[in-house]
């Protein structure tokens, strides 16, 4: 009998190191192994059912990897178009204001084709969460080349490099929205080392309790993997991060307000 | 006594999304029929019943604050005119994809293009046939008065949220730019947030123990569930055309010959009616309320009485396709129209008739 082996002296309380976040429903993710996304999912999951808010939240998942975001989360979720994340949440946000509302990003969604809704709601200073996964390219079309796609950088539509000359510039959209007076609070971490996901996991925690001070909008950004779209194994992934995304896209706070 | 107001169509919306217990309107300008937005600016609705009101800063993030919020439940709506709606319709697919209820007005002004600010009714395909991708329908009511501007708005909340479908008032720039007697109505309360958790089960309005989280998307990567939900959708679009066709005849009884126009183009129709019958032709007029379900089964009937049609319309003849297929070619269909923003005169319509059929 299975349940007769369990061992009581050491399944107790105190010696309990890790368990399923209560949040994510029995789905299984559906992301490459070694990817961000699903670490990146359990903070914000974390976050929620710490604050016990889990009934008061609405989450935002666009077009992108994380488009099936709403069948791993057991939260009441909406997909929006490419893009459009941010005016779906700035509505229910206006419509709910005792609610939390997050969206959940990528970074072609979020800097490319949803640049508009991005930055008005921040400008607007909306009062909700974005978290916004910049893995430097489009992983659910294929890896094609992403507004925030390195100099240099392959990718299917960049097959030789992305060419600054021709192909323009990685866009840093989130040192442009701390500029914002809309927006309270900007950081941006990142989920591949123990240390890291402490780190994005207080950056997410203080984004979702902003909500309720109702000063602006909270930002966070997560530089993550893609070991599919870079043709990378995860860990091998994980390094080329470290060796050329950081130093472009460098983790840290990046507006904080003053009062914390 | 009721209270009567003189006000412009567009602000006989705004008015009437005020009293009709609207909780959300999210707009961007354009001419003919930016005083929706102004009107609502004005009155400060949020004063008045809680009624959000947002600039936004596009007809996509406008339409797609709409879909978030009729996916929360509320009773939300946008305005706006020819090359904003086209702006619109990828929100407009999204949200007919997700079932949910909501209204869009189409102030027509002419096309294509940036086209003009003047009155046309050139969006009748975009509106009635779908307008965004993919197979879907919105319902479509044409008001031809202030008034109606008025009465549509509760009417179409009221449909949206019977077949949970986006409704869609196909108006044009005259009637939102005329000004008229308007019968207001009584103020309706807007739902408390318990009320839409109770009428709306599926909405997100966040998750509780007592039911599974819900979910609003149109996104279904099997093609047999997919095929599946598309036959759902046209199942319930077939409900619509069972029940809700809506028009007026004007002097139908003994008519020979048949006008068929909506919106500006049937006020037009009235007066050649007159003109042509001081001339002896009789003819009356059929005037859809709904375009989108179109009256077609009572017009096969007037195309045993009648010896031709002749649709009446500010663009190069939309609607007179579905007056065809209506009628099963039984009868000739004639069209007449101005575009570029041009309204017919009475007299060019009748001898647009008469050179047509007598
Ligand atoms: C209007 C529109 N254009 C294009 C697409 C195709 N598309 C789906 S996801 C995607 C890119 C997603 O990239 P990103 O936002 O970086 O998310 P990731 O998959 O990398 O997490 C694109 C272009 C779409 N669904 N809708
Ligand atoms: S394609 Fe990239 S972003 Fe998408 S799940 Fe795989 S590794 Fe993650
Ligand atoms: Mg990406």
């Amino acid at each position: 009998m299975a349940e007769n082996s369990i061992n009581k002296d050491i399944v107790k309380e105190e010696n309990l190191v890790f368990k399923k976040t209560g949040l994510f429903t029995d789905k299984p993710l559906s992301y490459c192994p070694g990817c961000g996304h699903g670490t990146a999912h359990r903070l914000v999951l974390e976050t929620i059912e710490e604050m016990g808010i889990q009934s008061e939240t609405i989450g935002i998942a666009p077009v992108g990897c994380s488009v099936l975001a709403y069948e791993f989360m057991d939260i009441d979720m909406q997909q929006a178009a490419h893009g459009r994340a941010p005016a779906l949440a700035t509505a229910i946000k206006r419509l709910y204001p005792e609610k939390f509302v997050f969206t959940y990003q990528g970074d072609g969604d979020l800097a490319a084709i949803g640049t508009a809704e991005t930055i008005h709601a921040c400008n607007r200073g909306e009062n909700i969460t974005i978290i916004f996964i910049n893995n430097g390219i489009y992983g659910m079309t294929g890896g094609q080349m992403a507004p925030t796609t390195l100099p240099g950088m392959k990718s299917s539509t960049s097959p030789y490099g992305r060419d600054i000359q021709s192909m323009g510039n990685p866009l840093k959209i989130t040192e442009l929205v701390a500029q914002l007076p809309g927006t309270y609070f900007v950081s941006r971490q990142a989920v591949h080392t123990p240390a890291a996901v402490r780190k994005a996991k207080k950056a997410i925690k203080t984004a979702f309790e902003n909500q309720k001070l109702k000063k602006g909008l909270s930002f966070v950004e997560i530089v993550s993997n893609c070991n599919s779209g870079w043709k990378m194994e995860p860990v091998q992934a994980n390094q080329w991060m470290v060796d050329n995304m950081f130093p472009f896209y460098p983790l840290g706070d990046i507006k904080v307000p003053a009062e914390q | 006594m009721k209270e009567l107001r003189l006000m412009k169509g567009n602000e006989a919306i705004a008015e009437a999304a005020i009293r009709a217990g609207v909780d959300g309107y999210f707009g961007y300008p354009i001419t003919p029929q930016s005083e929706v937005l102004e009107y609502l600016m004005a009155e400060q609705p949020e004063k008045r019943t809680g009624m959000v009101v947002l600039q936004a800063e596009s007809e996509v993030a406008a339409i797609n604050m709409v879909y978030g919020g009729a996916g929360a439940g509320k009773k939300v709506m946008t305005s706006s005119s020819s090359p904003g709606i086209s702006l619109k319709q990828e929100g407009i697919t999204y949200i007919a994809g997700a079932e949910l209820p909501c209204l869009i007005v189409n102030v027509v002004r002419g096309g294509p293009g940036l086209g003009t600010i003047q009155p046309a009714q050139s969006d009748y395909f975009q509106s009635t046939k779908g307008g965004g991708h993919g197979d879907y329908r919105l319902i479509v009511l044409a008001p031809a008065s202030v008034q109606e501007m008025y009465d549509f708005v509760g009417l179409a909340f009221e449909l949206a949220f019977k077949y949970r479908n986006p409704a869609l008032i196909l108006s044009d720039g005259a009637i939102g730019q005329m000004m008229e007697k308007v019968e207001i109505s009584d103020q309706k309360p807007r739902w408390t947030n318990e009320e839409i958790k109770k009428m709306f089960p599926w909405a997100t309005t966040g998750k509780t123990p007592d039911r599974p989280h819900n979910i609003i998307t149109s996104l279904d990567l099997d093609p047999n569930k997919q095929e599946k939900f598309n036959h759902k959708l046209q199942a319930k679009y077939k409900e619509i055309e069972k029940n809700e066709v809506r028009f007026e005849e004007i002097q139908t009884k003994d008519a020979e010959y048949l006008f068929v126009a909506y919106g500006t183009s049937s006020r037009i129709c009235q007066k050649s009616i007159q003109l042509a019958r001081a001339k002896g032709i009789k003819v009356g007029l059929l005037r859809p309320l709904t375009l989108f379900p179109f009256p077609s089964a009572r017009l096969f009937e007037l195309s045993k009485q009648v010896k031709g049609i002749l649709t009446v319309e500010m663009s190069a003849g939309q609607m007179i396709e579905d007056v065809k297929l209506a009628v099963r070619c039984s009868i000739p269909v004639e069209h007449y129209g101005r575009m570029g923003g041009i309204i017919p005169s009475p007299e060019e319509v009748v001898t647009a008739l008469e050179q047509k059929f007598l």
